[in-house]
């Protein structure tokens, strides 16, 4: 009984929260005198109206899935990972950069080949931060932070000076290295869906039987739950910890090789660390830390931000996107008060019923 | 208790309605999209799609919106589909969406606002024949369908190069970019070639914001050129520059005894230079990228469309300039040099370099 609440309590969290949040968005457009109605259809058609649209929503929904996982796998370890977006471009800079030394080799051995030495990078990446944290306590948010600023100068170095000739972008790689292929470009009307939908739908299946069906997987829970408990108990901390974010990182930069091999096809000068990072927290926040609910989480991400690209089609700026987006993530962010409120009516119902 | 209860009912309530009413809106949506109006004279429309920066970036982007805003209402356009509009991106990854939005609503010309988006339009400009491009800042050559516009930013950049060296008292200016690359090397390279005209001995600091869209960064970037001596500072960085604007607002309301200038870029900056107590634009180059948007959606709408064409504006054709600003309050000396110059460069006497010089 109480399994089955806690259920329907972890879906209606969420649920509630997007609902809420675009509510908010519809007030804030009455309240600016924009029509919500029309607003909310723009951006329903701007995610659904053709095939070109849904192709781009789990385009942009695909990095969006591994960084969420990534932070998943983190944070029921115990530790935010707030480095997704560091270790993303991590993953990016080394498919890129791998795909430009070797733009011969054929398909089958370099897609791959570039895919590993993404997750490599962003393993190792995260797996700095997962050190120190291990061996002398640092926190990994400040460590991760920090990171980012590093790999993102790092890498604007790299495209300047080392993979071009202070150009501020690397040139297209060869097709040979690309996720994207005929069959879903020409499906998705010539979206830029990519095969990274393959893989992450393959890193779902995979982070969910980790965490629940292995012993590594229920260390990283336990450790989450009580780290004190779980070294009495005779789990190795401080493996575990790294282990936690090494794992975290190398989906985190996943997530940048398909950024870079699909969506892009390039890397070039960035002013800020991949947004996709960021989003991946929020991704995961949303969906409870749950993989299905990062792949639902995902897809409405892109449903927002793809429809939302319609929305100034019939008027309502581009920022009440965001300003919705934001309030869906601050409505979970409160899901405390959420609970709160639906304890209280559970417990009414409850006593009205006369039923203990 | 009772209260929280009401609440919660209210927001399930609320959120259902609203979804309800999301869903009823798609419905209507599709069925209006499947009626799209391809046109031309009378039905022709056009729309602009931004770089990261937006149309309220006080430069680049919203003179070109400016632009675009003006040839509507001349030609008794509406704003939105059929009409003309705009497309903002706030990331590099917006940039293919929002082309393919523009095309969707069915506009025939439309706009990429910036280098940034040259590789975007080159990607879609063969699917996409019957829509009319335009690049602002780059070229695409061997398509159709695609014009390209590109500015010499560097002459005007020269013109303010003079005007800065006139100005300067400490003999120290800076120029404050936001993205290396082509376009704004021009910018860079005409600014130094025109200091060094006039003073080879006037030290010249060259910094990076890294972005056209980092006010803060800018902000600090010309708090340690002025605190290090330079008087006048060149920003060819965007929304970047706002914080370069309040930065010497700050200067001058702690220090006024030691006046600072900023050159403005792009379209006329003299309002983003004003505080109470005085104003510290100096000048700003001209870019018209405006009257070029204006001029472009105008000779579509009629016909006259330059697929396939590279179009080269400068000081000669007014595509570039320097305002008036405050020069002749400093020193009235600096617009005769600036004029004689403009004079020479229009008359290929002098040539401004476009790329700055390996250090």
């Amino acid at each position: 009984m109480n399994k089955k609440n806690e259920l329907v309590r972890s879906i209606a969290v969420p649920v509630i929260s997007v609902l809420a949040g675009l509510l908010l968005g519809a007030i804030i457009m009455l309240v600016f005198q924009y029509n919500p109605v029309e607003g909310y259809g723009a951006m329903i058609e701007g995610a659904f109206g053709r095939a070109y649209n849904v192709g781009e929503v789990v385009r942009l929904a695909t990095p969006l899935i591994l960084t969420g996982l990534g932070f998943s796998v983190a944070y029921t370890a115990g530790f935010f990972n707030i480095g997704l977006a560091g270790q993303a471009l991590c993953g990016w800079i080394a498919s890129i950069w791998l795909a430009m030394t070797f733009p011969d080799l054929p398909k089958a051995l370099l897609v791959p080949l570039c895919i590993i030495a993404g997750t490599l990078a962003g393993a190792l990446w995260a797996g700095i931060a997962g050190f120190f944290r291990a061996q002398f306590g640092t926190s990994e948010v400040i460590v991760t932070i920090m990171l980012n600023y590093t790999i993102l100068y790092i890498s604007n170095h790299i495209v300047r000076y080392v993979l071009t000739d202070n150009a501020d972008a690397t040139p297209k790689i060869s097709p040979n290295a690309s996720l994207r292929s005929d069959f879903l470009t020409q499906l998705s009307g010539g979206s830029r869906l990519n095969g990274g939908i393959f893989l992450a739908l393959l890193m779902i299946v995979l982070v969910w039987v980790l965490m629940k069906r292995t012993t590594a997987g229920f260390e990283l829970r336990s450790v989450g739950l009580n780290p004190l408990a779980s070294e009495y108990a005779g789990m190795n901390a401080k493996k575990n910890i790294i282990l936690a974010m090494v794992i975290s990182g190398a989906l985190a930069g996943m997530g940048g090789v398909v950024e870079g091999l699909g969506t892009f096809e390039n890397l070039y000068v960035l002013s800020a660390a991949p947004e996709i990072g960021f989003d991946g927290l929020a991704v995961s926040l949303l969906g409870g830390g749950n993989p299905i609910g990062i792949l639902l989480s995902s897809l409405l991400f892109g449903v927002l931000k793809i429809g939302g690209l319609k929305m100034p089609s019939v008027g309502v700026p581009k920022e009440i996107v965001e300003i919705v987006i934001a309030s869906i993530i601050f409505f979970v962010g409160i899901n405390y008060a959420i609970r709160y409120i639906m304890d209280k009516f559970a417990a009414k119902k409850m006593t009205g019923k006369g039923e203990a | 208790m009772k209260t929280s209860k009401k609440i919660g009912l209210g927001l399930l309530t609320l959120g259902l309605a609203v979804s309800l009413v999301a869903c009823g809106g798609g419905k209507k949506a599709d069925d209006t999209a499947t009626g799209g109006d391809k046109g031309k004279g009378a039905d022709y429309s056009a729309a602009l799609v931004t770089d990261v920066g937006g149309v309220d970036d006080k430069s680049f982007n919203q003179s070109a919106w400016e632009g675009l805003q003006e040839w509507g209402k001349e030609n008794d356009k509406k704003k939105g589909t059929g009409g003309y509009n705009y497309y903002q991106s706030n990331s590099d990854s917006e940039f293919t969406p929002n082309l393919n939005s523009a095309i969707d609503d069915g506009f025939n010309t439309v706009f990429g606002i910036g280098f940034k988006l040259q590789p975007a339009i080159e990607e879609i400009a063969d699917a996409n024949k019957d829509t009319q491009f335009v690049i602002i800042d780059d070229v695409i050559k061997g398509k159709d369908n695609v014009e390209s516009v590109i500015f010499k930013d560097n002459e005007a950049s020269y013109l303010a190069g003079i005007a800065a060296a006139k100005a300067s008292k400490t003999k120290h200016v800076g120029f404050v970019g936001g993205q290396e690359g082509e376009v704004i090397g021009r910018f860079e390279a005409g600014f130094v070639d025109g200091v060094k005209s006039v003073d080879k001995d006037i030290k010249i600091d060259v910094k990076y914001a890294g972005s056209f869209g980092d006010a803060a960064k800018g902000k600090s970037i010309a708090a340690a050129m002025y605190k290090s001596g330079a008087d006048v500072i060149f920003h060819a960085s965007g929304d970047t520059g706002n914080g370069v604007f309040s930065e010497a607002i700050d200067v001058m309301k702690t220090k006024p005894e030691n006046p600072v200038w900023v050159i403005g870029v792009d379209r006329d900056q003299h309002d983003e230079g004003e505080y109470d107590g005085g104003n510290v634009t100096l000048t700003s180059t001209l870019k018209g990228v405006g009257t070029v948007v204006k001029t472009i959606a105008t000779d579509a709408q009629d016909g006259k469309y330059n697929g396939g064409k590279t179009e080269v504006f400068g000081l000669k054709d007014g595509g570039v300039d320097l305002t008036k600003g405050q020069l002749d309050e400093v020193n009235p000396d600096i617009q005769k040099a600036v004029d004689e110059a403009k004079d020479k460069i229009i008359a290929g006497d002098i040539k401004v370099p476009e790329k700055p010089s390996k250090k």
